[in-house]
């Protein structure tokens, strides 16, 4: 009687759970759409550019002559290029690498991002993984990036899933460092204020756009190299890029960013 | 004793004014205080707009004790706020922080 019982129950307590990642997407918007009511929430993929003007004028100049164009380029050459055993990229991604609005995806028990899929596919096929520090981890992604952009992002947070979502989730709400500050802090509570000259930027829209050229970097660098930057702000410890904690953040703000444009490579101050 | 109290009296207010001028620079140092970050400071350059501006200050706190446990950890007074605990995480010294208090009430 209770097992034929079961996969009902299964279903309620899945498409429960499913639904508390749609009701933070649904708050998030919510949120910054009360926040800045002039601004369509759709508009965050640009950052700090949607909310301060003067700003945005710079940006677009720099746009003009994309600083991340050759990395785009340089990246693309890579991914053509064969492996030793004959195969190559295009035998694990699809379209031409256009997969970005997949990923991250939970695979095998977690978190798997862009750079991690990268990596598996290389070892994979008989080669070595790459740092994921490393130019060439940042002009593969960039190219992935660029033949990904106008996807909207489509990834699902499965029941499997849910304990990374959540701590994910929690690492964003967590204040730490001497300073004492969750990401919260400065993406929802005070955002859009400045902290000096610096405007903050809404978490939404966060993850649609890397890597990301930084005038600051004077290079192309990921997206878990600016959770280090931020965390470090505040004398938090930076941690390792792709280590499990950032994928797992990763995964958060990109379920809540589901349905968002995809615009990467971007180029950021 | 006289001769003690008349010394006190000469040399008090000097190291109020060291005080102050001390305050004012761990104040304003971005390593440091880095009040600016966020508040507006008479003399201070390239404020942020994350909380009020830092003016009238003996008008709202006539305790100098109400504005110490401000800066000593802010979220005694609101569990949410922004304003980094500088006492309870040991960001500045209680000496540091004194300085840091009568420079601010002094605005
Ligand atoms: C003390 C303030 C502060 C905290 C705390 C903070 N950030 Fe930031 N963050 C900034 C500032 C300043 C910038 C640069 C301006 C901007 O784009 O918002 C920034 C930028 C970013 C960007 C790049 C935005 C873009 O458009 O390219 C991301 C992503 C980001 N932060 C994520 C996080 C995450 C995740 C956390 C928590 C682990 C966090 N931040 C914590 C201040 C902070
Ligand atoms: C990152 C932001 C931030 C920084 C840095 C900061 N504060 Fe604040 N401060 C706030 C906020 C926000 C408030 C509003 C009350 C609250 O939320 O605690 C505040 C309130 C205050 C108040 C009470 C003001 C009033 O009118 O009620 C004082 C005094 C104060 N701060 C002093 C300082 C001093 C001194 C420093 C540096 C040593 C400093 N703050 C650094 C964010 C900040």
């Amino acid at each position: 009687m209770f097992v034929r019982f079961l996969p009902v129950l299964f279903m309620i307590l899945s498409s429960a759970s499913m639904a508390d990642v749609e009701a933070d997407r649904e708050a998030f918007r919510a949120f910054y759409a009360k926040r800045f009511s002039s601004i369509p929430v759709e508009a965050h993929v640009d950052g700090v550019y949607a909310l301060d003007e003067a700003k945005r004028a710079q940006w677009l100049e720099m746009e003009e002559f994309p600083p991340y164009e050759f990395s785009v380029d340089d990246g693309e050459a890579l991914y053509d290029e064969p492996f030793t055993d004959g195969s190559g990229y295009g035998d694990c991604f699809a379209d031409g690498g256009a997969v970005k609005h997949l990923y991250p995806r939970f695979e095998g028990g977690e978190v798997v991002t862009m750079e991690v899929a990268v990596n598996q596919c290389r070892v994979q096929h008989g080669m070595e993984s790459l740092a994921y520090d490393s130019e060439e981890m940042m002009q593969l992604t960039s190219y992935i990036a660029y033949a990904s952009r106008d996807q909207l992002i489509d990834i699902k947070v499965p029941e499997d899933a849910l304990p990374a979502y959540e701590r994910g989730k929690q690492f964003y709400y967590s204040r730490r460092g001497q300073l004492n500050f969750s990401c919260s802090h400065c993406h929802m509570q005070i955002v859009g204020s400045q902290l000096r000259a610096e405007v903050l930027s809404a978490s939404y829209g966060h993850v649609t756009h890397w890597p990301t050229y930084r005038l600051k970097w004077q290079e192309v660098g990921s997206l878990h190299r600016r959770f280090a930057e931020c965390n470090g702000q505040v004398g938090a410890e930076a941690l390792p890029l792709q280590s499990q904690p950032y994928r797992e953040l990763e995964y958060f703000l990109t379920a809540i960013a589901r349905g968002l444009l995809l615009n990467g490579p971007a180029s950021r101050k | 004793m006289k001769k003690v109290l008349f010394l006190l009296a000469v040399v008090s207010p000097i190291v109020m004014a060291d005080d102050i001028n001390k305050g004012r620079e761990l104040a304003f140092d971005r390593s440091r205080g880095n009040c600016l970050a966020c508040h507006m400071m008479e003399g201070g350059e390239m404020p942020g707009n994350v909380a009020p501006p830092l003016i009238a200050m003996k008008t709202r706190f006539p305790e100098r004790s109400v504005l110490r446990e401000q800066v000593w950890d802010a979220t005694i007074r609101n569990p949410e706020s922004v304003m980094p605990p500088y006492g309870r995480h040991g960001v500045l010294t209680e000496e540091e922080i004194d300085q840091v208090v009568d420079f601010v009430h002094s605005l």
